[in-house]
């Protein structure tokens, strides 16, 4: 029996009138990549906003590594790591200081920091690179150390917003051989995706459809379950009768 | 033409639906000449002062008749000895005392000369020199009016004249000053931002992308806060002559016609800064201090450029505003004609035709 | 005729920032050009020449036969160009926005409505809401609006579909499908290698550099070997376990398959199935199976 991470019970987010995210249910598991689909404006973000700590329900209940999403957002925040396609490095700083900075916002010991950074620039190969501003990377490169850095204080979990966007076919399998090993050594993925193969890489998958989970499984029982050859299908048949959109 | 109409339609949309940005653009004017028109003026008001009258005869009551009516002073105590004024002043709040010695009507009728003394609390010196030439002033007149009625010739008195603004009010000076600031700004800095805000938003590739050509897409812009200042002007204007009591002296077509011109210089300014910046940010910041400093530090209207040192007066003759505060002053307080400010105005012209020359020289038909 | 031309463009940033690199190649009128290819590839700069925003700094280009540098203003105004960000007035409400651009393009919505028709409809009930309240498909539906209502004679489409859901994604390309209908050639540049079979003819960039032109099939039947679909119990085990294979050529994962290819091609897959039950795994299903552009685009990299 595996250990959940994340546990919500009728999740809601309300906006005025509008329901952001209404009643989600679910549970995610130790070591787990956890697929979070579903359309522009399903509802994605504001779900998981509330799950970083960053937003606070309108009502329902969430844990976060054993942590209570509105009376312990601080415990969450160290227990979790963030990273977005939007933001994720200064571009106008080197590796090395990116590195730096976000291991001691997390909270590393100077020594931590330095055995980590020496280890992670081995690991993606960024030796020739480590003095030269993020800015000048290809945008492969910067995803990847981005996604190292936002688990260098080994969170419980990982939240990725939409990681692989505009990445090309060969650096974002690369990616996800680091989402991979991340997983094995037991930290939990929460990712966000548009990219449906990238879908089929995940061991569970809940697609929202206008605010809620339409479908929780995995990959092959959901396309056993809509009779479809591939997940694209699937949430197309899923998020073709949604109503609203960002 | 059709294309032209449409541009300036969407740039009156974009102005009127962005609840704040009109807020500042009609608030600022607003609240900056109630600001600087009541509570920075120097001119002091219902000053509380105290009077002692020995003399009691005709002449120090109208004097002290004429005190009560001006509104620069508030009679709070009439007092009788020296030792109860003392003990007045010493409670802190009375800002002047005004002594009428005793015979003061008599001496002034028979030995021609009386005197009044006049104490002043001098710890706020500006104020109690200001408090003490009303008073003088007060006297002068009162003693001008004697004069008049007996009819006595060859009598000189000396006479002291607050030329163009003889009840010494503060308004005028900062009106033209207001008025050069605020057209500085919503020019400057408003035009510079509309026009990067398209930069960075991206739009400004379809309309380069379009046979709308460069050079309109900029005149198009310029034209809506052409309009918009002009009714800042006018709203200025209508402030400083039903609430601040300030009359136009001169001709009111003239000071249009030169605050059209002194817009266009600030538009052709904006212009500039929104063909060398990218951003929004920047381009504020440009607008901020490199337009509302010197403005402030260089026009005349708070700090007297002639006690500037040599090189800060040099460079103030680059500041647009020094000259169109020296024509707004001219036309409102002077009343003079354009045969006054024509080497200001040429020197406004001359500088707008340079700003849009090198303006026109920088700007990109393409993007980078 | 061809409706656009580019020889041996080169465009440089900076000193040594090298967008694009000797790229040439021709696009026939009426068809669907797809630049296929990851962000910093280099497409938008392509892209901002075509439409005379940016210079080249090498090479040439043409568009309809005007040049992109000298006939800058004869491009402007037959063009249509719908750049990556999205780029409308977000304070202008859709019917406002169309106007507009129908109005700086000297034409009215009205004298070409038949070719937005079928996209506007969608747009009606919200025509008087702001652009910037519209939902992200909405939003590029206006766009696509406003970049038609000149009737251009090429329409520029900078990633109109990144960000998007894969539900608005396969409506954008039907309404693609249906202006080529109405003679309008189209250069639309994507990072989703599935869209590329929606193209007529298709170019592969990566770092500024053009990898391959064809159309789909075509590129897709020169791929040389033949590729398998692989799976087994962990997906994670089975990449680690195929990359050390020495018989393997190239590995990687492919939705809930992994593809295989091999480098002698007449191996026996049956082996493959041993070795990697060998090594500890499963359920292992191994099968032929079809190339995508995905496939030929990590084969050429």
């Amino acid at each position: 029996m595996s250990e959940a991470v994340i546990k919500t019970d009728k999740l809601t987010k309300r906006f005025g009138d509008f329901i952001a995210t209404n009643e989600i249910t679910f549970e995610v598991n130790k070591g787990e990549i956890f697929g979070f689909l579903g359309a522009n404006g399903a509802g994605k973000t504001t779900a998981m906003r509330m799950l970083c700590g960053l937003s606070l329900p309108s009502s329902g209940e969430a844990t976060i590594a054993g942590f209570d999403v509105y009376k312990q957002t601080e415990q969450i925040k160290k227990n979790i790591g963030y990273m977005s396609q939007k933001f994720s490095l200064y571009e106008d700083l080197t590796v090395l200081e990116n590195i730096n900075f976000f291991g001691g916002i997390y909270g590393l010991t100077d020594k931590e920091i330095k055995t980590k950074s020496i280890e992670l620039i081995e690991q993606l190969g960024l030796q020739q690179q480590a003095k030269k501003l993020v800015a000048s990377l290809p945008l492969g490169w910067k995803q990847k150390l981005s996604f190292s850095v936002a688990v260098i204080h080994e969170p419980k979990i990982v939240f990725l917003d939409e990681p692989t966007g505009g990445v090309d076919p060969v650096t974002r399998r690369q990616f996800w051989d680091l989402i991979y090993d991340a997983a094995d050594r037991g930290v939990t993925i929460f990712v966000t995706t548009h990219y449906m193969d990238e879908a089929e890489y995940c061991n569970r998958i809940s697609i929202m459809v206008d605010g809620s989970i339409q479908a929780l499984d995995t990959p092959a029982n959901l396309k056993k379950a809509f009779k479809a050859k591939d997940m694209d299908e699937v949430f197309y048949e899923l998020a073709r009768g949604a109503k609203r959109s960002e | 033409m059709k294309q032209f109409l449409i541009f300036i339609k969407k740039e009156f949309a974009h102005v009127i639906r962005d609840r704040k940005t009109l807020l500042i653009l009609f608030g600022m004017p607003i609240v900056q000449i109630l600001i600087f028109g009541f509570a920075l003026t120097s001119e002091v008001k219902n000053a509380k002062i105290v009077i002692m009258d020995q003399a009691n005869d005709i002449s120090s009551e109208q004097i002290i008749a004429k005190i009560k009516a001006s509104r620069y002073f508030e009679v709070e105590k009439t007092v009788m000895s020296h030792q109860q004024m003392e003990n007045v002043l010493k409670q802190g709040d009375i800002r002047l005392a005004v002594v009428f010695p005793a015979n003061f009507n008599n001496d002034l009728l028979h030995h021609n000369l009386a005197h009044i003394q006049v104490i002043a609390d001098a710890s706020d010196p500006n104020s109690a020199t200001t408090l003490t030439s009303y008073i003088g002033a007060i006297t002068q007149d009162y003693m001008t009016g004697i004069l008049t009625t007996n009819n006595i010739p060859y009598r000189i008195t000396p006479e002291i004249r607050f030329l163009y603004n003889p009840q010494l009010k503060g308004a005028p000076n900062y009106v033209p000053g207001v008025m050069a600031l605020v057209l500085m700004l919503v020019c400057v800095m408003m035009t510079a931002v509309s026009i990067v805000k398209e930069k960075e938003t991206g739009t400004m590739e379809i309309l380069l992308v379009s046979p709308f050509s460069p050079f309109k897409i900029i005149v198009s812009k310029a034209v809506p806060y052409l309009i918009l200042s002009l009714i800042n002007v006018t709203s200025i204007l209508l402030l400083s002559v039903f609430v601040l009591d300030m009359p136009i002296n001169g001709n009111i077509l003239l000071l249009f016609a030169e605050s059209t011109l002194f817009i266009i210089t600030c538009l052709t300014i904006g212009i500039f800064i929104s063909v060398k910046t990218n951003s929004m940010q920047v381009a504020m910041l440009i607008s901020l201090m490199g337009m509302m400093l010197p403005t402030i530090l260089f026009s005349g209207f708070m700090f007297p450029i002639e006690n500037m040192p040599l090189p800060l007066q040099v460079i103030s003759n680059i500041i647009p505003a020094k000259w169109y505060y020296i024509i707004v002053k001219s036309i409102m307080i002077k009343g003079l004609g354009f045969s006054a400010i024509w080497k200001e105005t040429l020197i406004l012209v001359g500088i707008t035709v340079f700003m849009l020359v090198i303006s026109l020289k920088n700007f990109k038909i393409r993007l980078s | 005729m061809e409706a656009v031309i580019v020889k041996n463009l080169v465009k440089i940033y900076g000193k040594d920032k090298t967008a694009v690199d000797d790229v040439s190649f021709r696009i026939n009128q009426g068809e669907i050009f797809g630049l296929i290819g990851p962000d910093g590839a280099g497409k938008t700069s392509i892209f901002r020449v075509l439409t005379t925003l940016l210079l080249p700094d090498g090479g040439s280009a043409s568009v309809d036969g005007f040049d992109v540098v000298k006939d800058y203003k004869q491009i402007r105004s037959k063009v249509g160009y719908m750049p990556g960000k999205f780029s409308l007035y977000q304070d202008l409400s859709v019917e406002e926005n169309l106007n507009f651009f129908a109005t700086i393009f000297n034409t009215t919505v009205k004298e070409n409505y038949h070719l937005i028709k079928n996209i506007y409809i969608q747009l009606e009930p919200f025509k008087s809401r702001k652009a910037g309240q519209l939902s992200g498909g909405m939003k590029q539906k206006l766009a696509l609006c406003c970049a038609l209502i000149h009737k251009p004679t090429v329409l520029f489409l900078d990633e109109p579909t990144t960000g998007v859901d894969p539900v608005s994604r396969k409506e954008f390309w039907e309404m693609l499908k249906q202006l080529k209908s109405q003679q309008i050639t189209i250069v639309v540049s994507t990072p989703y290698m599935d869209e590329a079979n929606m193209c007529d003819r298709i170019a592969l960039i990566q770092s500024g550099k053009l990898l391959s032109i064809d159309s789909p099939k075509n590129i897709i039947t020169s791929y040389p070997e033949q590729l398998y679909a692989v799976k087994a119990n962990n997906m994670h085990v089975l990449l680690k376990v195929l990359r050390k294979y020495e018989q393997v050529m190239s590995s990687y994962a492919f939705g809930e398959f992994a593809h295989v290819s091999f480098k002698d091609p007449g191996f026996n897959p049956d082996q493959a199935i041993t070795y990697l039950k060998d090594q500890g795994l499963s359920d292992i299903e191994l099968k032929k199976t079809a190339v995508t552009i995905e496939d030929c685009f990590i084969k050429l990299l």
